[in-house]
């Protein structure tokens, strides 16, 4: 079955483990949909948070053999539940004295930041869910973007809910 | 007072060597060039302690160590240059990999301020071993040298073995630094499972002893974890019949009346029809390979699964299990031996319900054993059968790939572990003769045969001059066909006899070349003269190339098609 799934990885910061996990996903012809890499609260660690779609029974052998790279410390699978994700967009979108208010509004609604403004441009920074970013470029697609930025998928555990 | 003996400076190759020391390593199979000439150098100094056997071919010396490996169970070394050494290695290196064979390599690298310069010999080594070691190193630092050697060697012999590759810039090996080898190591993502789990165990022991028709499916994993003895009491406890892969041949003693041979591809009958019909099947040490199971969602189609393994990744990678049992393999079946130790009343009505399909797997082995038929030309089957016979069964055995590979699996028994070295999972012709040299450097005392393919020699034949060099008196048994026999069986079989590029037209007079490498040489055209040659070659304490002369279109049955469900057996 395929379906999209976000993976965090915890692995030892060293030289070479990206293309090490990498090499297994594209060892099968996977494509990666999204990668952030980053060292954690321990500097000899980085988490890693992967965004792949595929089927899910060929992911759980990916999954495992995650698990045997020396260098992976933890393998884990968030869902949508369980797990709250965030991306980040920076957009660069044309304004004219007629859309100038319209892309602050829409900027407003959409709870970010104008980090560049010139003569016919605007640089939004919005960040929020796949779907909030994917209805933001909907929304200023009209506008004309002149170029678009965005992070990878971030994305961590919900804290246990006490019963 | 003297700072360098207080602090125990040393240079880099010296660390190395007194690393391996320290790892109780006492024999490397390598060759030498540019980038470790610092090593080599050091290596001098160390003759009475290291044995380093110089091979001709950096593939040779992997395969080499594997096959010491193999047959003794230590970690094999190989020490070779950048660059071309390096890359000449991959291929020993991934035929190590695919069957979990535990390997060091030292790889020489171009000094650090140079890489990625396209240095002269430079090449991407880790780059390009990344997906066929178990793990591996560019030491950037001296400083982290022996705690990398330490780490290496722990992580190819232990879990799931496996080569591990230690790329080493030139710089590094002359520069200087202190030597303290560390007592351990310290692996956060690293730590594999002996024991298996409690509970899972139970579940098997109580199914073991409900299932009416029961079956052990045995891999490499009990060589690997010298599990055969618990496998042997526990198959006798409760009668159990065993079934093997080519890999776990030798892990169960083939004469054994439970034995009912290798299942598979050009398994036996009676092996692959008590798959079939077994409604209880443990896997050991096994990894359902598409040439083990056929069509995948028929083997065993009427059995549940238990599948013990070391490597979580090979559990249900193929088939459904029920009983996933992660562990050692020796550890796990310590565990149900104990468990059952309690349950004697079970067991012997077990056995009892036993009697019947221990019986019917008898009448499937009497129906239609192996077999070939005699004539006045040499048949490859007769060549093996006799080797078993001449060698006692003793002999430690490697075999190259293709149908030479198949018949010593069929007609060779192998009653003990580490005595069948043969390239399973990567195939790899131009193995075989290696890895003897390797194994009978690891056993001087025992009989070491290369029963070999006329295609697959050709694939390392340089090695006749370390085998010469060293006076190693291994024993190469070639059946030649005259053909890529594999290959031409299964253009017999799929492609209409169409015999496209799989004829051995210009082979070599291999009694003069033997001669021509300061080897004997012997050959045998007519059956009658096959026991003389092997008699003879026994008698000769060197390298001895035997020549068997055999029916140039004979093929390996049973055969299923690939693909097919491993009861559609086509019979001899
Ligand atoms: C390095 C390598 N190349 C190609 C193959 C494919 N292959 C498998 S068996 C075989 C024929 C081997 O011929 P020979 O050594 O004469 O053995 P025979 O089958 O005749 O016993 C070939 C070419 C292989 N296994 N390994
Ligand atoms: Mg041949």
């Amino acid at each position: 079955m395929e379906k999209t799934h976000i993976l965090s990885i915890l692995v030892e910061n060293e030289a070479g483990v990206l293309t090490r996990v990498a090499g297994l996903f594209s060892a099968r012809g996977f494509n990666i949909d999204s990668i952030c890499v980053a060292k954690t609260l321990d500097k000899n660690e980085s988490k890693m948070i992967i965004s792949i779609s595929g089927d899910t029974q060929i992911l759980e052998q990916i999954t495992k053999q995650l698990n045997r790279l020396i260098n992976v410390i933890k393998v884990q699978e968030l869902t949508d539940e369980d797990s709250v994700v965030r991306q980040t967009v920076l957009v660069k979108v044309n304004a004219d004295e007629t859309t100038k208010s319209d892309i602050v509004r829409i900027k407003d609604i959409f709870n970010g930041r104008i980090i560049d403004v010139s003569r016919n441009s605007y640089t939004l920074e919005v960040t929020g869910s796949e779907k909030k970013i994917e209805s933001l470029i909907d929304i200023l697609r009209p506008l004309g973007i002149k170029d678009i930025v965005m992070t990878g998928i971030v994305a961590i555990q919900r804290a246990k809910k006490l019963n | 007072m003297n700072n360098n003996v207080q602090k125990n400076l040393m240079a880099g190759s010296k660390i190395i060597i007194e690393s391996l020391i320290k790892e109780g390593v006492d024999t490397i199979f390598g060759y030498p060039g540019g980038a470790v000439l610092n090593i080599y150098d050091e290596l001098f100094n160390y003759k009475d302690k290291i044995r380093h056997v110089l091979v001709r071919h950096e593939q040779g010396a992997t395969h080499a160590a594997d096959g010491y490996a193999r047959a003794s169970g230590k970690v094999g070394v190989v020490l070779v240059t950048s660059g071309p050494g390096a890359t000449n290695t991959v291929t020993g290196i991934a035929t190590a990999y695919m069957d979990s064979v535990p390997l060091v390599i030292f790889t020489g690298q171009v000094p650090t301020n140079l890489i990625g310069n396209d240095a002269f010999q430079e090449a991407d080594t880790v780059g390009i071993t990344r997906p066929c070691t178990k793990h591996n190193y560019l030491v950037k630092d001296i400083k982290d040298l022996a705690r990398t050697i330490k780490e290496a060697f722990y992580i190819a012999s232990t879990g799931r073995p496996g080569p591990v590759l230690i790329d080493i810039p030139k710089d590094i090996t002359s520069s200087v630094y202190e030597f303290d080898y560390p007592e351990g190591v310290e692996l956060k993502g690293y730590s594999p499972t002996y024991f298996g789990h409690h509970m899972q165990l139970s579940k098997v022991v109580k199914e073991l002893l409900n299932a009416k028709r029961p079956l052990l499916y045995i891999g490499g994993g009990v060589i690997i974890s010298n599990a055969s003895p618990e496998l042997k009491e526990l198959a006798e406890l409760i009668d159990l019949p065993v079934t093997s892969t080519l890999m776990g041949l030798g892990g169960f003693p083939s004469e054994h009346p439970l034995f009912f041979g290798m299942l598979g591809m050009h398994g036996t009958y009676a092996a692959n029809m008590a798959i079939s019909n077994a409604d209880f099947i443990i896997a050991i040490g096994a990894r359902f390979d598409d040439r083990v199971t056929g069509k995948v969602e028929e083997f065993g189609r009427n059995a549940k699964f238990v599948h013990i393994d070391i490597d979580p990744s090979s559990i249900g990678k193929n088939v459904k299990i029920e009983i996933p049992v992660v562990g050692d393999v020796k550890a796990v079946l310590n565990s149900i031996l104990e468990m059952l130790s309690t349950k004697s009343e079970e067991i012997s009505s077990t056995r009892h319900n036993r009697l019947k399909w221990l019986e019917d797997i008898n009448i499937w082995k009497y129906e239609h054993p192996l077999s070939y038929k005699m004539n006045d030309i040499i048949k490859p089957q007769y060549v093996i059968e006799k080797i078993y016979e001449l060698t006692g069964g003793s002999a430690i055995i490697s075999t190259e790939v293709g149908q030479n590979q198949m018949w010593t699996a069929q007609f060779y028994k192998f009653n003990s572990p580490r005595t069948f070295l043969t390239s399973g999972g990567l195939g790899t012709m131009g193995y075989g003769f290696p890895a003897a040299i390797g194994a009978q450097i690891a056993c001087p005392e025992r009989m070491v045969f290369d029963i070999a393919g006329d295609g697959s020699i050709q694939m390392n034949i340089q090695e006749l001059a370390t085998a010469v060099q060293y006076n190693l008196p291994v024993k190469v048994a070639i059946i030649n066909n005259s053909f890529l026999g594999m290959i031409r069986q299964w253009q017999e079989l799929f492609y209409e006899k169409r015999y496209s590029f799989s004829q051995m037209n210009a082979n070599p007079d291999f009694v003069k070349l033997a001669e021509a490498y300061g080897a004997v040489g012997l050959r045998a055209t007519k059956p009658d003269e096959v026991e003389d040659v092997i008699k003879k070659a026994l008698s000769i304490k060197k390298p001895v190339m035997m020549d068997f002369v055999v029916a140039k279109e004979e093929s390996v049955y049973p055969m299923v098609a690939p693909g097919a469900p491993i009861t559609g057996m086509l019979l001899v």
